[in-house]
């Protein structure tokens, strides 16, 4: 690490970290073995993927599915499965399937 | 009543966990998390004890938070928040704040079970006005797979290993559900991650009250559980099916089951699908086991038919 860390006196007291969530600070992204395709046309917007989420990684506006972020998904495969029409499919890492995305 | 699309414009208006956080692949705590603040209108306070959400939600310089949170150690989730809610009272008196903030602890099953309960006793006996949520997997996760007092019986963990001396846990579980309804707070309930819209059906009805509340919410553990990280909801589901995690709630004490599973199936399905349980479908004792396995809860769901019976809303109107 080429920065010099930060000394006790430069730190905010107590440790606090002032602005809130920081997801930009840790891409678990980079954790996937498999990811996630969203399939649109099947998808009958019932956000049981965005509910069972573990990584708030289904993206959502005005309470409809706008796709995945790809940045913090750790490709558990929890919303693949909880699916009740499978419009989302797990495809390895690398694979074809994943290079348009 | 809560659904899917109010909870998910909630979210719209503020993510209170964010992405970002190291928690399992596959860990279901962000879920129940989630639904939990998102259930609540107000602005909200957070004491979490230690354990995994504590840990992998806040790496500094990092935060998965986006609501006020404190950490606290392991034993004092419970006292800190009562400590929060009594400065906060203290405030309102003294004119200094006027709106309405609302106080939720998150705890496993280690920090509440087993090392946090007498700061539980003790905040739920003062009568703060804060809720309590148990985030329970079932052993100490965060420290490799400990048994705690809420892991069930014949489970592996590495202080309860399976081997020539003992198969697995030999005790039962805890009934700290119970233990808190003793307090006579105004409302207790259990709830399943597989159920997150009864959670937060049970949240909503629970911050009606003042003073304590307290929700213990089976969460699966992909990693303690030994089960494949995608079946988390499936197999909490499991366990409410096999009527191993009754969904039920003691409301001012009278006792509602909130879902009576219809066809009786046994608990050996739930437990042949995870590696903790392996060893019972191995060797001849292990059949006695489940046998046993099956006593308990069917006697545990038995004497909840009973007390809901007894203490149902119809007998006390009498």
């Amino acid at each position: 690490m080429a920065a010099k860390l930060k000394g006790w006196k430069d730190l905010p007291m107590g440790g606090v970290v002032p602005g809130g969530a920081t997801p930009e600070l840790n891409k678990t992204g980079s954790w996937r073995a498999e990811r996630p395709i969203w399939n649109e046309e099947k998808c009958i917007q019932c956000l049981q993927c965005w509910l069972h989420c573990p990584d708030d990684s289904i993206m959502i506006k005005e309470q409809k599915m706008t796709g995945m972020d790809y940045d913090h998904c750790k490709g558990c495969g929890v919303c693949a499965g909880i699916c009740p029409v499978d419009a989302i499919d797990m495809v390895p890492e690398g694979s074809a399937a994943c290079a348009r995305r | 009543m809560a659904n899917i699309k109010t909870l998910a414009k909630k979210q719209e208006q503020q993510v209170r966990l964010s992405s970002g956080h190291s928690l399992c692949a596959g860990c279901a705590e962000p879920m129940v998390v989630r639904t939990v603040l998102n259930s609540i209108d107000d602005p909200v306070v957070v004491a979490n004890a230690t354990g995994c959400l504590e840990v992998a939600t806040s790496r500094y310089p990092g935060t998965a938070w986006n609501v006020p949170w404190i950490h606290s150690a392991f034993e004092n989730a419970a006292a800190t928040i009562a400590g929060v809610e009594a400065a906060y009272k203290g405030l309102l008196r003294a004119g200094k704040l006027e709106r309405k903030v609302r106080f939720v602890a998150f705890a496993g099953d280690g920090g509440t079970y087993d090392i946090g309960l007498q700061a539980l006793s003790g905040a739920l006996e003062r009568g703060h006005d804060f809720l309590y949520v148990c985030i329970n997997n079932e052993a100490y996760m965060n420290t490799g797979v400990q048994r705690s007092s809420a892991t069930p019986r014949c489970a592996s963990a590495t202080t309860s290993p399976v081997g020539d001396a003992i198969p697995g846990k030999p005790q039962d579980r805890k009934d700290l559900t119970e233990i808190v309804v003793a307090h006579h707070i105004p409302y207790v309930a259990q709830a399943s991650v597989s159920n997150l819209i009864d959670l937060s059906n049970k949240v909503e009805r629970a911050m009606a009250y003042d003073g304590p509340k307290f929700l213990n919410v089976l969460t699966t553990c992909p990693l303690g559980w030994r089960t494949r990280k995608d079946t988390s909801i499936p197999m909490a589901k499991l366990a409410v099916e096999t009527r191993y995690w009754p969904l039920y709630e003691v409301v001012e004490g009278v006792y509602k089951i909130n879902y009576k599973p219809k066809k009786h199936v046994p608990v050996e399905e739930w437990l042949k699908q995870q590696g903790r349980f392996r060893h019972l479908f191995k060797s001849p004792e292990g059949k006695s086991s489940l046998e046993e396995f099956q006593a308990s809860v069917d006697e545990n769901w038995e004497r909840l038919l009973k007390k809901e019976q007894c203490l149902s809303g119809a007998d006390a109107a009498q």
